[in-house]
């Protein structure tokens, strides 16, 4: 960890949250004033796109829709000498308990945007898409405006900064499915079709959108690299830890005093984001547990290990459970940890494409164990049943959401049976 | 038959223009918003333009319905109160936020009010977590966020939408 | 084993396999059963029911070196990873070791059975699968003994629910393995059913109309792994293994797609055998494991009540039913009489034997064979028809072929089908028609022409392609050159010819043509290479060579030159009443038929000859494939084999015909017709292992279509030699009316053999004439919805349809919806005044 204070709630500086530090950001000319689109322009006229991919690997910035997987190693991975190629900008953000790509292209458009674009010129592609969760309506249309203004501008078209490299960015409106936030079924729903995951391998990058190479990079990903290419790999890594450099926006909701989205280092403690950055539990309650990754990682108990471990890829891996998204959903107390379970379940067996057997039957299975168990008819054996059903989904999906739904049980059963158990009819 | 054709050209022109021609279809469910703006939802007729203006199979264009929740195949009510009641906004009261709203209006989960204008529906996360309880409403021609909501703001909301419906 | 190959292990056995090889294929070569849901082998792996999970081992590599790390004894480190893979999505890797019974295994597939079982309804013993179900199968094989899932939580959804007249759907039998709707988007081109909603949900849906809009529909029930989806003709019907089974070959077009027929007692017809459903047979190399709807479900004429059941003869002016003594003395005495003056009129729905001995009878006795047909070239064919070892399903990059002056997707679907894929496998594929059609948009060339110029087209493409002088007066243009280009560079090229918009003259021509085209490039005397003619029946290519041709003048002539006619399995009186009047003024005429046909009914005798499900013979296909058919029915008690009447009156007039079996008839065919020499009913019958592997116990891997046990039929060798007839440049055509009138073919038409169908009624085709807006301007028909026809004193009136696809100057008709239209004709075209 290279931060030096604990005491010190401010994050030195933000990367992607840069509108909270300088007002009126959202605008085209506030943007510029800062030095926005210098690091496009200079990548267009006179980076090559194999050294801005050089770049962002040895900066070290992991993807920042879930996997974590290193942004510059994945395009490096395009097919060479494949054409077209396409960028789509993962907006699909549905998760529960994550909000920040909505900020991010609500309040730093442009910082995005040309996050994009430089991604764009990386993976020379001429069009790129921004995949939006159909209910980001009104953000969606705000958005087409603040691109046509960067074609008013000259930083989005044809012939951009007097070379012969043409770049269009469009937004796409999805219709309510947080499968589409998975980036091959995202893909799938941008060709026309049902959001149901592709088989994989070939991933994106071999063959994506209409069969040609594509990158697939989530909005905060893409808006980190403005910064990255401005000031360079060594400031870059500088925050962070040496893994995981970098900051990561973590949202932060359930029972907390101040929800929202907050900036800090990767490795900052599970402790600090919650005590300090948002100012400790509700109603000062106790802390029970904490979901690090929306519904999709397993439940951690809050115990002082817990609290005291950073937040990064590595070090919430080996509590567990998964940093994902960094949705970090506090829960005091007073929940049954049975009943969250219920309502990710819930959740899961809502969202699941269908496409695959265990995920599609094993969440609805599971589903209905819960139920029962909500609404007091089940027996403790269904408790071991209920887990069983759960570990027979897991390593046997298409997609990573089958897995998701089933660590949600499963761990939730290992680390607070108990609170299974009161709702069993011959529990204790 | 061709309405959608003749009354939106420009809009679809500029939506089909986002696509390379050869992959029209992905502009179906830009379309597919398009058509419900105009019928409130989509029948077998709004598929058949659809299906018509991208050259597709009717059944490649109605099969999407049912697997996107935002679009609505059958006639419902004008405005969706679609309240989030998904984990972290249920740790904040949306549950019972949604289940005095639909006391209030005398409506039951999903079903809409007695002039069959307004709906309150439960839906699953919306990424605005932190200002719990939220809700979106949804009506044909768009989809906006109401955040940090009270039962009072909420019941503010349905009565200038009540307004409204009324004076069309 | 082949060393070249790809070396792993499965279940400890050592194979080699092809680059490529999915696992689950190389699994079943050497007999090891991984189960499959999703996964068909005719259709691209998505990985999706989860169903064939295996354990796999890859050779350990060092990480900095790349090398393979081994243990002490020098073997190579095999590491298994943490999670079952699918089988049906992994290709075959070096030195893999694959376990597909490990505990590890098996318990992963054990989970999954469970849980498509949790939904699924245990309704087995009234399932039409039931019997012949992989789920079930699995169920007792993989599955847990008892069902944890509690009944009263199962999702209990419509069990009856149409996607259409044809095919049904049980929502709760469902298993979303998209098997059908894959097959209709990837193999049919007709995503006219879908997956819909999501989660436990998803369901089958079709929004065309009609529901589920397919000429293949029927072959989504057969590879559909449960008993979700079921056709309206079985439904219910029967058991599966209460059904006998006879190999067949579907009468309807000229592909010969291989059948088999299962056939049962039913109930409602005093226990009489009836056939209870139609399903293809394997035949890779003719219709693979798929048949279209006509060939599953217009069956029913066999069975119909309006079939001729007893000999008629004509007393007092009045057809009366005769024994069978009476009927074929009275045929002998008239057609004996006849002498020189005989004409014989034979269809291309007769068995090579059939017209073997049609012809022998006719021509002993001095009388002329004529085969009742309007198309040419069938000589050309035998000539430069496409060689033994052909097989569309393997035709791809490198390959050509041309379609020419034929709608196939209406004429003979499972070509369409097959040339569409050869397409989609990279072929060039060149479809020339006056008119859009649904191969246009396979096609690599697209070339149009004027209605009725098809012969112009054909010699520009030759033109283009021989840099021929006398053809190339201006020049192809652009299309042309490049599809001649295309045409001339391919390896293999493959011509099909139809006769869409051409009489008799300009079919031969068309032929002549197609004929240089290909042995300009010496497309000839290799497998995939060779000329198809797109023949309007089943065996019209059996006729010509058994040595039947149409009349090129027509028929009006030859009836007038004649003293009496024996016209068997053919309608002239229905394709055109005019004949009626010449055949009336017969001294003798004889009608062999299934049905009282309008010619029949003009007949001094009328013999009930059986249908295609009763009887055997053979079959010679387009592609000249002869195929036996075998009786799936017994013979109705008064009804005979057409060869045998044949051969019965032959003996009356001392004609020495063969008239013991059709076995015996075909010796004789192969002692006397040159291209069939030595060939036997033996030959014909044999089979050779073919992949995929179908109808095996496995059930589930290839669907329920039917192996084939009964043979695979021979594909006869052109006999080069004799003169390439020249070209023939006709003019283009001269507009002399005001419309070409142009019959098209449409799969589902008014025939005898498909109206008894009625299933089928929804789709038939209407009896329409089709113009153009502008034709319809100029001939002051906007805005008519009926139009009088008239040519050579003869008129009618038909309603109108203005399609903007029709060409210029042309009026389309369908055939066989009512209007009698053989050849297109000119005619005059007013609004109709009623
Ligand atoms: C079920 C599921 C849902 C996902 N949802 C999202 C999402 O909403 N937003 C996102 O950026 N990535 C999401 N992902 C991850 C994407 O598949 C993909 O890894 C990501 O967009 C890649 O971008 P990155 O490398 O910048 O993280 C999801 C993955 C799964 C399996
Ligand atoms: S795991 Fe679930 S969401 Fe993913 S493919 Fe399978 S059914 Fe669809
Ligand atoms: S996943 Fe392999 S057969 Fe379905």
């Amino acid at each position: 960890m290279l931060r030096n204070s604990e005491a010190e709630p401010e994050v030195t500086e933000p990367i992607v949250l840069r509108h909270r530090v300088l007002p009126e950001f959202d605008r085209l000319t506030v943007y510029r004033q800062h030095g926005g689109y210098q690091a496009f322009e200079r990548a267009v006229r006179s980076r090559s796109p194999e050294a801005v991919i050089q770049l962002v690997k040895d900066s070290g910035l992991r993807g920042r829709g879930g996997a974590g997987f290193p942004t510059g190693v994945k395009w490096s991975f395009l097919t060479p000498g494949v054409f077209p190629r396409y960028v789509v900008a993962n907006a699909d953000e549905s998760e529960p308990g994550t909000f920040k790509d909505r900020e991010i292209i609500e309040r730093n458009p442009f910082q995005f945007l040309e996050g994009v674009a430089i991604c764009a010129h990386a993976a020379q592609a001429n069009v790129a898409y921004v995949y939006c969760r159909g209910e980001f309506w009104d953000l969606t249309s705000e958005l087409d405006r603040k691109i046509a203004e960067l074609e008013g501008a000259g930083l989005l078209g044809d012939g951009l900064f007097g070379t012969d490299y043409s770049l269009r960015i469009y937004t796409h409106l999805g219709a309510g499915a947080y499968i589409c936030g998975e980036e091959t079924a995202l893909l799938e729903s941008l060709e026309g079709k049902l959001g149901q995951p592709r088989l994989r391998p070939p991933f994106p990058a071999a063959e994506g959108l209409y069969g040609k190479p594509t990158v697939v990079n989530n909005v905060e990903t893409l808006a980190n690299l403005p910064l990255i290419l401005e000031r360079g790999v060594d400031w870059y890594r500088s925050v962070g830890t040496k893994q995981s450099p970098g900051t990561k926006v973590f949202s932060l909701s359930g029972h907390v005093k101040r929800p929202a989205n907050v900036e800090l280092p990767l490795g900052t403690t599970f402790r600090e984001l919650i005590f300090e950055h948002g100012g400790g539990i509700l109603g000062d309650k106790k802390i029970k547990a904490i979901l690090p990754a929306g519904a999709s990682a397993p439940i951690l108990p809050a115990a002082d290990d817990v609290l005291d471990s950073g937040m990064d890829y590595e070090s919430v891996a080996a509590l567990g459970s998964a940093l994902g998204s960094a949705s970090i959903i506090v829960l005091d107390e007073t929940v049954n940890i049975a009943w969250a379970e219920a309502k990710i379940t819930d959740f899961f067996e809502h969202e699941s494409c269908g496409k695959c057997t265990p995920c599609r039957e094993g969440t609805y299975w599971m589903k209905h164990i819960l139920g029962r168990l909500m609404t007091g008819a089940a027996r403790a054996e269904d408790i071991e049943l209920l887990h069983s059903v759960g570990t027979g989904i897991r390593g046997k999906c298409l997609c990573a959401l089958g897995d998701f739904a089933a660590l949600a049980v499963t761990s939730g059963i290992e680390r607070f049976g108990t609170d299974f158990k009161v709702h069993a009819v011959n529990g204790q | 038959m061709a309405a959608l054709a003749e009354k939106y050209r420009a809009e679809i022109q500029s939506i089909l223009a986002k696509y390379p021609p050869e992959h029209k279809r992905s502009a179906v469910m830009p379309l597919l918003f398009v058509a419900q703006r105009e019928y409130g939802h989509l029948d077998r007729q709004a598929i058949a333009e659809v299906a018509a203006l991208l050259q597709l199979e009717p059944t490649e264009v109605g099969s999407l319905i049912g697997f996107y929740t935002l679009f609505h195949d059958r006639p419902g009510p004008t405005y969706r109160l679609q309240v989030c009641t998904d984990l972290p906004c249920a740790l904040r009261g949306a549950e019972e936020f949604a289940r005095e709203l639909r006391q209030e209006l005398n409506v039951s989960q999903g079903e809409p009010d007695t002039d069959g204008q307004i709906a309150v529906e439960e839906v699953k996360c919306l990424a605005a977590c932190d200002r719990a309880p939220v809700f979106q409403l949804q009506e044909p021609g768009g989809i906006h966020y109401y955040e940090n909501q009270t039962l009072e703001t909420a019941l503010a909301v349905v009565e200038e939408l009540r307004g409204r419906a009324g004076s069309d | 084993m082949s060393t070249d190959g790809v070396r792993l292990t499965i279940e400890g056995r050592e194979i080699s396999s092809s680059p490529g090889t999915l696992l689950v294929d190389a699994a079943k070569r050497i007999g090891i059963d991984i189960p499959v849901f999703c996964y068909h082998p005719k259709l691209k792996p998505v990985g999706m029911c989860r169903m064939c999970l295996v354990e796999i081992g890859r050779p350990a590599r060092d990480r900095a070196t790349g090398q393979p790390v081994r243990n002490e004894r020098g073997e190579p480190v095999i590491q298994f990873g943490a999670n079952l893979e699918t089988a049906c999505t992994t290709q075959v890797g070096e030195g893999w070791q694959v376990r597909v019974f490990s505990g590890k295994a098996v318990d992963g597939r054990r989970a999954i059975v469970e849980y498509l079982l949790t939904s699924h309804p245990l309704d087995c013993p009234i399932c039409d699968k039931g019997g012949e179900c992989p789920l079930q199968n699995l169920t007792m094989e993989h599955g847990p003994g008892l069902s944890r899932f509690l009944f009263d939580e199962k999702l209990h959804l419509a069990k009856r629910l149409p996607l259409g007249e044809l095919i049904y759907l049980d929502r709760e039998r469902c298993i979303q393995c998209a098997r059908c709707t894959r097959f209709q988007d990837e193999v049919a081109g007709d995503p006219v059913i879908g997956l819909s909603q999501r989660g436990r949900r998803l369901e089958i849906v079709t929004f065309s109309d009609p529901g589920f809009d397919s000429y293949f529909s029927g072959n989504s029930t057969d590879i559909c792994p449960v008993g979700a989806l079921t056709t309206a003709d079985f439904r219910f019907g029967a058991r599966p293994w209460e059904l006998n089974a006879a190999a067949s070959i579907c009468p309807h077009c000229p592909v010969g797609c291989n059948l088999t027929l299962n056939t049962r007692r039913a109930a409602g017809t005093d226990g009489r055998e009836t056939i209870k459903r139609v399903m293809p047979r394997q035949n890779e190399r003719v219709n693979e494991i798929w048949i279209c709807d006509k060939g599953r479900f217009a069956h029913h004429y066999a069975h119909s009540a309006d079939r001729l059941s007893k000999p008629l003869v004509r007393q007092d002016g009045r057809l009366v039913e005769a024994s069978w003594e009476e009927a074929l003395e009275r045929a002998a005495d008239r057609l004996g009489e006849a002498g020189a003056g005989l004409l014989g009129l034979a269809g291309g729905r007769l068995t090579n034997e059939d017209l073997f001995n049609f012809r022998g009878f006719v021509e002993g006795l001095g009388g002329m064979p004529v085969l009742d047909d309007w198309m040419a070239g069938g000589d050309l064919v035998r000539q430069f028809g496409v060689y033994p070892g052909t097989n569309l399903g393997t035709l791809g990059k490198g390959d050509a072929i041309l379609v020419i002056a034929s709608d196939l997707h209406e004429e003979a679907p499972i070509w369409w089908l097959r040339i569409k894929q050869a397409a989609e496998r990279g072929a060039e594929l060149v479809v020339a028609n006056a008119r859009p059609t649904r191969l246009d948009s396979f096609s690599t060339h697209l070339l149009r022409y004027a209605p009725g110029d098809a012969v112009q087209a054909g010699l520009g493409l030759l033109g283009a392609r021989t840099g021929d002088a006398k053809l190339q007066s201006s020049g192809p243009d652009r299309q042309t050159a490049a599809a001649g280009k295309a045409l001339g560079s391919a390896r293999n090229v493959i011509v099909l010819y139809g006769n869409e918009g051409l009489d008799y003259r300009g079919s031969e021509a068309l032929a002549r043509v197609c004929a240089q085209l290909l042995s300009a490039n010496d497309h000839q005397g290799r497998p995939n290479n060779g000329l198809i003619a797109v023949w309007p029946r089943a065996n019209t290519q059996g006729a010509w060579d058994m040595g039947l041709r149409p009349s090129a003048a027509g028929l009006s002539g030859r009836i007038e030159q004649s003293a009496a006619a024996y016209i068997v399995a053919a309608d002239p009186v229905g394709d055109d009443p005019a004949i009626g009047q010449l055949l009336t003024g017969l001294r003798g005429l004889v009608v062999q038929d299934l049905f009282l046909s309008a010619t029949a009914q003009l007949a001094e005798v009328v013999l009930p000859a059986q249908s295609f499900v009763e009887r055997e013979g053979t079959f010679t296909s387009g592609e000249r494939r002869v195929q036996r058919l075998y009786p799936a029915l017994p013979e109705p008690p008064e009804s005979r084999p057409d060869w045998k009447i044949i051969a019965e009156l032959g003996g009356r007039l001392g004609l020495e015909l063969e008239g013991r079996g059709a076995g015996q008839v075909f010796t004789r065919i192969a002692g006397q017709i040159a291209d069939y020499a030595g060939l036997t009913y033996a030959d014909l019958a044999a089979t050779e292992r073919q992949w995929p592997e179908v109808g095996g116990l496995d059930l589930y891997y290839g669907g329920t279509a039917y192996d084939n046990r009964q043979g695979l039929g021979v594909q006869l060798a052109p006999r080069p030699g004799g003169e390439l007839p020249e070209w023939t440049a006709t003019a283009a055509r001269e507009p002399s009316g005001d419309l070409l009138l142009v019959p098209i073919s449409r799969l589902y038409d008014r025939g005898v053999t498909v109206l008894a169908s009625q299933l089928l009624g929804r789709r038939l085709a209407e009896l329409k004439l089709a113009i153009h807006p502008e034709d319809a301007r100029r001939l002051g028909l906007l805005g008519a919805s009926r139009a009088e026809i008239s040519w050579d004193g003869q008129g009618t009136t038909v309603e109108l349809s203005i399609e903007e696809t029709t060409p210029r100057g042309a009026g389309l008709v369908p055939r066989s919806t009512g209007l009698p239209l053989r050849q297109p004709i000119e005619v005059r075209v007013r609004p109709s005044s009623s």
